[in-house]
């Protein structure tokens, strides 16, 4: 007879269904309860969306690159934002705005990395935060070296880090939760599981049941959240961000969610994702859910919700505005690319800056 | 016959190969029912299934180790990375293992695998998707390293490196994918790796270049003839290895050469030409061998990538640098 030595399993937990209404037979956080926060925090979530379509928007009208879009994605990403402290460390994806924003970095910012101007890497928010990281995973093994300074120098700060269900068949990912297990490091791994990864499903990527066991298997308490309920993704990301502050080590959630969007502005979705999947995901969507929950609690109203609607274009618009007058006003000069590749510039590449100056017009067209 | 661009040539290869050789899987992220990010796989699914067209899991050690082990067993492997940005942890395959199998195994092992991906800049792409890393391939011994420049050598190109029995790197210049239509046979017929093809005549410099670069390269010749000036153009087509034959004979009749290339221009691929010059063909030049590079520093974001591009302007400077001294 075999003996079980170890035995696993994953909770899942949402506090708020589609229908705006909490689930009667949990307990449900404090957090629920406070109205004023969730209200801040919907109206981050509205504002991303807003921006969001914004973005997508000026790709069209080719003032912007290729986006990636984050719709669908508000109440995950908000919440990972808010759960943070300054003085933690973020490392994205390229999608997660709506934490990023919590974290003070500007909507003209992230224009401007996706319309093709580097300046836009140098955000504003915590300066030792990575920036959008484009290679798959990788930024999950940096979060984790991030957490094993602060735990080396004895700081009480916690990386976080961002990675999709596509990105956790990656080693990166399972090496840094390998490493967070090994070393007890103050880590928190979201995989934000949007279901597809470009056009390839969940289901291909992997036959196990949940993508969090893979935390399991290095270790690490690893649980499953509704990713489009913010309660459940606040409560989730505050345990974890907290347990990890006071040296409990690393932590997996995986926030279920659904890529309403295109992967990318370059992507059109259609030609292999069935359209009533996507109906059925706009039922459960994330600022429906919420907004209903705060009416219902007498928290928001419909009056409340056009005057925001209104303010989140304005200040979208601005940004947008913003942006267009930066990039084409004060273009970044020819010499930028050479100005931030060493801390002194080499001889060698001195010589290339200056003969780059020479001959400023344009090779390779399109 | 049909007129067809390089990534059609592309397919049409792949098509053709898997069609003539049952070993031959093509695999990578959304090749099969998106038929690849810029549709180099299009169709293919439909018409060889799931088990000739495979959709990975997003995980390109995976690829480049489980292509490794296909090839070592019999298959035919052509594996796809989405852009050059994400080869780089597939390096670890490449060269400790694709690279060495049959030298390690004295022949009892081969890697005949494919690795193709689009390289190069000059499409507005994000970051980490517009490098030129090919010498960092033909750094690696036992490396095959192919580059295209037109449909036909896409096709024929193609053809001769799925059938090559030894590992070939592929690379695709995007910004040309579609640039030019040409009439291509689909009749199988494969175009002879590892030498040069000389695209046009002249006798008063000769200019080497490879992959996008050939559309400047031929628009500075343009200019250069209108000048009244020669101009002797070579696609070197197989970077690695390197038929600097062909190259030598050129340069020994016209004296002169510049060499253009996309990427960065230290220890690169113009590099080992120029210094093949040096070793073998010194007395024959009659002016210091020039190089027209990318800049030695991080592909630039899209508002700054095309100031980066060698330029037909940078190319014709570089002529006439060449052609004052007599
Ligand atoms: C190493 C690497 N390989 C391939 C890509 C191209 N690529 C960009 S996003 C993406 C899919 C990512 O899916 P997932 O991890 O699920 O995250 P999502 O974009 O759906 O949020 C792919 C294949 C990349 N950026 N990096």
């Amino acid at each position: 007879m075999a003996q079980t030595v170890a035995a696993f399993k994953v909770d899942y937990f949402q506090f708020l269904k589609p229908d705006g209404k909490l689930v009667e037979d949990q307990q449900i956080p404090a957090l629920a309860r406070d109205h004023d926060r969730l209200v801040e925090l919907y109206k981050l979530m509205v504002l991303t969306r807003t921006f969001d379509k914004k973005a997508v928007a000026l790709q069209r009208t080719g003032k912007l690159g290729t986006y990636a879009s984050c719709l669908g994605h508000e109440a995950a990403h908000v919440a990972i934002g808010a759960a943070m402290r300054e003085e933690d460390c973020f490392a994205p994806m390229y999608r997660e705005y709506g934490a990023q924003f919590c974290r003070g970095v500007k909507m003209s910012e992230v224009l401007m990395y996706w319309g093709g101007d580097e300046r836009g890497n140098n955000f504003s928010g915590p300066a030792h935060d990575f920036s959008w990281c484009v290679p798959i995973a990788t930024q999950c093994l940096h979060a984790a070296g991030a957490a094993l300074a602060y735990k080396l120098r004895k700081e009480e700060r916690v990386a976080v880090s961002v990675v999709g269900d596509g990105g956790s068949s990656k080693g990166d990912f399972l090496e840094a939760i390998n490493a967070g297990s090994a070393w007890k490091l103050p880590l928190v791994l979201v995989i934000v599981n949007n279901q597809w990864a470009i056009s390839v499903p969940r289901s291909k990527q992997n036959t196990a049941a949940t993508l969090a066991q893979k935390g399991i298997a290095g270790g690490l308490p690893s649980i499953q959240v509704d990713g489009n309920d913010l309660i459940a993704c606040l409560w989730a990301m505050e345990k974890a961000v907290n347990a990890a502050r006071s040296g409990k080590g690393s932590f997996v959630i995986e926030m279920m969610t659904y890529r309403l969007s295109d992967h990318t502005t370059a992507d059109d979705a259609r030609r292999y994702r069935p359209s009533d999947e996507v109906d059925d995901a706009w039922d459960k969507e994330p600022v429906k859910r919420l907004k209903a929950y705060l009416i219902d609690q007498g928290a928001w109203d419909e009056e409340r919700e056009a005057e925001l609607l209104e303010e989140c274009s304005r200040w979208v618009q601005q940004a947008a505005d913003e942006y267009v007058e930066q990039v084409e006003n004060h273009p970044e000069g020819v010499t930028a690319m050479f100005d931030y590749m060493f801390a002194e510039l080499p001889h060698d590449l001195a010589e290339q800056r200056e003969y780059a100056q020479r001959f400023p017009e344009d090779g390779g067209h399109h | 016959m049909a007129e067809i661009t390089l990534i059609e040539g592309v397919t049409m290869a792949l098509a053709r190969a898997m069609e003539e050789d049952e070993s031959v899987v093509v695999l990578g992220e959304d090749v099969g029912v998106n038929g690849g990010v810029f549709r180099a796989t299009a169709g293919l699914h439909q018409r060889f299934g799931d088990d000739r067209v495979i959709d990975t899991p997003l995980a390109e050690v995976m690829i480049a180790g489980t292509t490794v082990g296909m090839a070592a067993q019999g298959m035919k492997p052509v594996a796809e990375a989405q852009f050059c940005g994400f080869t780089m942890p597939m390096i670890d395959h490449i060269m400790c293992h694709a690279g060495r199998l049959r030298n390690r195994t004295r022949g009892r092992l081969s890697c005949p695998m494919v690795l193709r991906f689009p390289s190069g800049g000059g499409i507005h792409a994000p970051e980490h998707h517009s490098e030129s890393p090919e010498a960092l391939y033909a750094h690696m011994p036992g490396i095959r390293v192919v580059i295209p420049s037109s449909p036909s050598r896409a096709y024929g190109l193609m053809l001769a490196a799925i059938r090559d029995p030894d590992p070939v790197i592929f690379m695709e210049p995007k910004r040309i994918y579609r640039w030019q239509k040409e009439e291509v046979v689909d009749d199988g017929e494969e175009l002879p790796l590892d030498v040069c093809y000389t695209l046009r005549d002249g006798n008063d410099v000769t200019l080497v270049t490879w992959g996008a670069m050939i559309k400047e390269t031929m628009q500075a010749a343009d200019e250069l003839e209108a000048q009244g000036v020669s101009v002797e153009v070579i696609d070197v087509a197989t970077i690695s290895p390197l038929d600097m034959e062909t190259i030598i004979e050129s340069v020994e009749r016209t004296g002169r050469c510049v060499i253009v290339q996309e990427a960065p221009r230290h220890c690169s691929v113009a590099s080992e030409i120029a210094a093949g010059l040096a070793d073998a063909g010194v007395w024959h030049l009659h002016a210091p061998v020039k190089r027209v590079c990318g800049y030695d520093v991080v592909m630039p974001l899209y508002r700054n990538e095309m100031k980066y591009m060698p330029s037909v302007k940078r190319i014709v400077h570089a002529v006439q640098q060449v052609l004052e001294v007599s």
